[in-house]
């Protein structure tokens, strides 16, 4: 590829194609970004002046007898988890038949990789009005506010990698993505990994840990 | 003679590249784009100077009412606002986009699409940012807009959502930038540049990039909230609604100081280009250079809470924070030591670049002595919110960094425009400059310990303040006409003749082995390097001089190829941002149309062949 040049001198190069390195260094960039979103969250989860209840995770009896049920669905959660994680296997396995030109098989793990990442939109998109029918919306309480902040982003960047990689669907339906252009599905996919490593850091941090 | 035989020469081979305003429009040459950002971010400097001479006038007698008290508010926010992210930074981008391929021996940077949608991005963030002007609601609380300010409850007009959205352009575009500029520099060298070899401007660019990486996700975090605050009514940093207004000053400062080192590290390098030049050696103990200013960058994460110290975080954070702070002045100096030691018995040639070098050095030592007062806690509750900050910042900020720029646009003009600015007027420039500088900032050291406070519009006359302050204010506009002297420097020097050689200032690096200015594609032939000032190297070897490089046709090299979709979809970004500040029913039409322009931008740049 265009690295010919750079491969030829490594001392004065990574030997890495540029749009490979371009996205390592976004991604490195992006780390900071969503460090700082769950840092405000770990400030704020306990801030619940308001809402639903004061605990997310647990039913909890107030002293005057009221019964608040736990706001978060943690089975959910976690089957939409599972599904982002296989969908960062199906995405290496689409990018392996891409490298062999297999077109069949791009075009199959890739479309399992977005069925995931639908089912993943899809259920945050559920998870978000159920929360707003339980009474907990942006300006309910701090909670909810870094919840919808911090989740909300994930997702914005799931939906992006869905549209990148639809992208790429589509250009290896018209066969335009053979095996030479492989880097371009490669790029996504680094993107895509990205993404889910974050939520495997989301998933603990706001599901798990009370 | 010479200059007329080498101005024909150029005039004969300039057919070849492309000219008018489409060409500027479409270009994606990062020499183009350097210039580009060099003249916009001069404009807007000039109005971040024009501000800051009405502050002047204000502050120029006691009890004024030349300007009210809002009107200044909105003065001081916006040259804070201008003068950092409008002027330091894209002047530095200016230098990145023109210099560092060519000292690092390339003919791009790795993605000149993208560079091109920086540039177009940043210029959006400008003028959406003083379009506020426009609607009298320029923004008003500062430029670090703390918490309460920025509520909707203190501040229910647009004046904080234009700051909070126009920064959040501009760091579309610093990020973009800082991608394209890391991988340019980490994969594009030539043969033999190792990375120990690299010329100390592109070294401290590189780290620049590495602190733009870190640092404005960061500040991008908090704007966000910011904006879900004021937009959607979050309570992030309400108190009220059980919200913190400190955490906005850690968020902002955890971003706020890696800034301060990204507006200086260039100038640093700027300068450890011109001392070696100009005293006939080499720059004196590189590898220190290097590890300082990586040691400079590292620390510079972990002191953001000195611009605290009056919140009261309690004995063991302020102690950590000043020991932090205090152990910056090391790396500090050792790099002005090496200055120093660069210059030492060398052969020094007093020409204007070598003048602001050496002034640099003298004013940023001023300003990094009051700096290490500050990072004690005691001296600094003082010192906070008076003048003696506003002097601090001053002597770092123009007596570092413009110095240091300015020194740099002396020694690469002739570089980027094939001629060579006037001495004479140069000289004037920067006695002028120097002087105005040193009126105008040094008496707020004194004002600031008699305690006179920053960002209050007047003062009454029975504190005493008046006559230090009108010397400041007579400095000030000595300080804008020497910039006046500059511009008719620039205009003298446009209408001259181009009489610049490749290598006016028998200077060490790559950029000037090739004709002034440079032919599109840099390098005729990519160039091989055996060592640390290779040019100089080079030209020993072949007995004292080289003869001049000859503009050649090109044919056969590639470039890339120009095109508008950086531009389309930078102002589809400008229409969503636009959008978001509309009022509520027409806001989600412009956001949608700036949306799918974005997109289509975006899709149709991803599939153009880049050539």
């Amino acid at each position: 590829m265009s690295d010919h040049a750079a491969a030829a001198h490594p001392e004065t190069a990574t030997g890495l194609d540029s749009r490979k390195l371009a996205i390592w260094t976004f991604i490195g960039s992006e780390c900071l970004f969503f460090a700082t979103l769950i840092s405000n969250y770990l400030v704020h989860k306990e801030t619940w002046l308001s809402g639903p209840g004061p605990f997310p995770h647990e039913v909890w009896k107030s002293p005057a007898g009221q019964v608040f049920e736990p706001i978060i669905e943690i089975p959910l959660v976690t089957l939409g988890t599972a599904v982002l994680l296989f969908s960062s296997l199906f995405v290496v396995l689409a990018l392996a038949s891409a490298q062999r030109g297999n077109r069949r098989g791009l075009l199959t793990w890739l479309a399992a990789t977005l069925l995931c990442g639908f089912f993943f939109v899809g259920m945050q998109v559920y998870e978000f009005t159920h929360f707003v029918h339980k009474g907990l919306t942006l300006k309910t309480n701090l909670f909810g506010a870094s919840f919808f902040v911090l989740t909300g982003f994930h997702g914005t960047h799931v939906t992006i990698g869905v549209i990148w990689l639809l992208t790429l669907w589509i250009l290896a339906l018209r066969g335009k993505l053979p095996a030479e252009k492989s880097l371009n599905l490669e790029i996504a996919a680094l993107y895509w990994h990205f993404v889910d490593v974050v939520w495997v850091v989301i998933f603990p941090v706001v599901y798990l840990i009370k | 003679m010479a200059t007329t035989a080498l101005d024909q020469r150029a005039h004969a081979a300039s057919h070849a590249e492309p000219t008018g305003l489409w060409s500027w429009i479409t270009t994606v040459d990062h020499k183009r784009i350097g210039i580009l950002y060099g003249s916009t971010a001069f404009l807007f400097f000039l109005m971040g100077g024009i501000e800051a001479l009405m502050l002047r006038i204000q502050l120029g007698t006691p009890n004024n009412t030349f300007l009210a008290p809002e009107t200044y508010n909105q003065l001081f926010t916006m040259h804070g606002t201008t003068m950092i992210f409008l002027a330091i930074m894209p002047i530095s981008a200016a230098f990145f986009n023109f210099m560092i391929p060519l000292q690092i021996g390339a003919r791009d940077v790795a993605f000149p699409r993208l560079n091109a949608f920086s540039y177009w991005v940043f210029l959006a963030g400008g003028l959406f940012l003083n379009s506020s002007f426009l609607f009298g609601a320029a923004p008003d609380q500062g430029w670090f807009g703390y918490a309460n300010l920025t509520s909707r409850q203190y501040s229910p007009g647009l004046n904080v959502d234009f700051w909070m959205l126009g920064l959040q352009i501009l760091g579309v575009a610093s990020l973009a930038a800082a991608v394209n500029f890391f991988v340019t520099i980490v994969n594009l060298r030539a043969p033999g540049m190792k990375l120990m070899r690299m010329p100390m401007f592109t070294w401290m660019s590189f780290i620049t990039q590495v602190l733009l990486l870190l640092a404005f996700p960061v500040i991008t975090v908090a704007l966000i909230l910011l904006m879900f605050d004021r937009f959607f009514g979050t309570h992030f940093f309400v108190p009220s609604g059980g919200g913190d207004p400190l955490l906005w000053q850690h968020m902002f400062w955890i971003f706020g100081h890696p800034e301060v080192y990204i507006l200086i590290l260039p100038a640093f390098g700027v300068v450890s280009e011109i001392l070696p030049v100009f005293s006939r050696k080499p720059l004196f103990g590189y590898a220190a250079m290097v590890f300082s200013g990586v040691f400079i960058a590292f620390l510079g994460f972990g002191v953001w809470a000195h611009h605290m110290f009056a919140t009261g975080m309690g004995p063991l954070p302020d102690t950590f924070f000043s020991l932090a702070t205090m152990l910056i002045a090391i790396p500090t100096g050792v790099k002005i030591f090496n200055w120093l030691g660069t210059a030492w018995g060398g052969s020094l040639q007093f020409k204007t670049p070598m003048y602001f070098a050496l002034a640099f050095i003298a004013m940023f030592i001023i300003g990094g002595l009051s700096g290490v007062m500050h990072a004690s806690p005691p001296a600094d509750l003082q010192q906070t919110d008076t003048y003696f900050v506003v002097a601090h910042f001053h002597y770092v900020m123009f007596g570092g960094s413009i110095f240091g720029l300015t020194a740099g646009a002396y020694y690469w003009w002739p570089k980027m425009f094939g001629r060579l600015l006037d001495e004479g007027l140069g000289k004037v420039h920067f006695w002028l400059m120097l002087i105005g500088f040193n009126l105008t900032f040094f008496p707020m050291h004194i004002l600031g310990l008699n305690g006179m406070p920053r960002r209050v519009y007047t003062y009454p006359e029975v504190l005493g303040f008046e006559t230090l302050n009108r010397i400041e204010t007579v400095g000030s506009f000595i300080l804008a006409f020497s910039f006046l002297i500059f511009l008719i420097n620039i205009i003298k020097t446009w209408r001259g003749p181009r009489n610049a050689p490749a290598d006016p200032w028998n200077g060490a690096t790559l950029e000037w082995a090739i004709p002034s200015p440079p032919q599109e594609w840099n390098f005729a032939q990519i160039p091989a390097v055996h060592g640390r000032d290779t040019l100089w190297e080079e030209k020993r070897a072949r007995g004292g001089k080289l003869p001049e490089p000859p503009r050649v046709s090109g044919q056969g090299i590639h470039l890339p190829n120009p095109s508008y979709w950086p531009l389309v979809s930078a102002l589809g970004l400008l229409g969503l941002m636009v959008g978001v500040i509309l009022e509520p029913h027409i806001g989600p039409w412009g956001i949608i149309t700036g949306g799918v322009i974005l997109l289509f931008g975006v899709f149709n740049w991803a599939f153009e062949p880049a050539g």
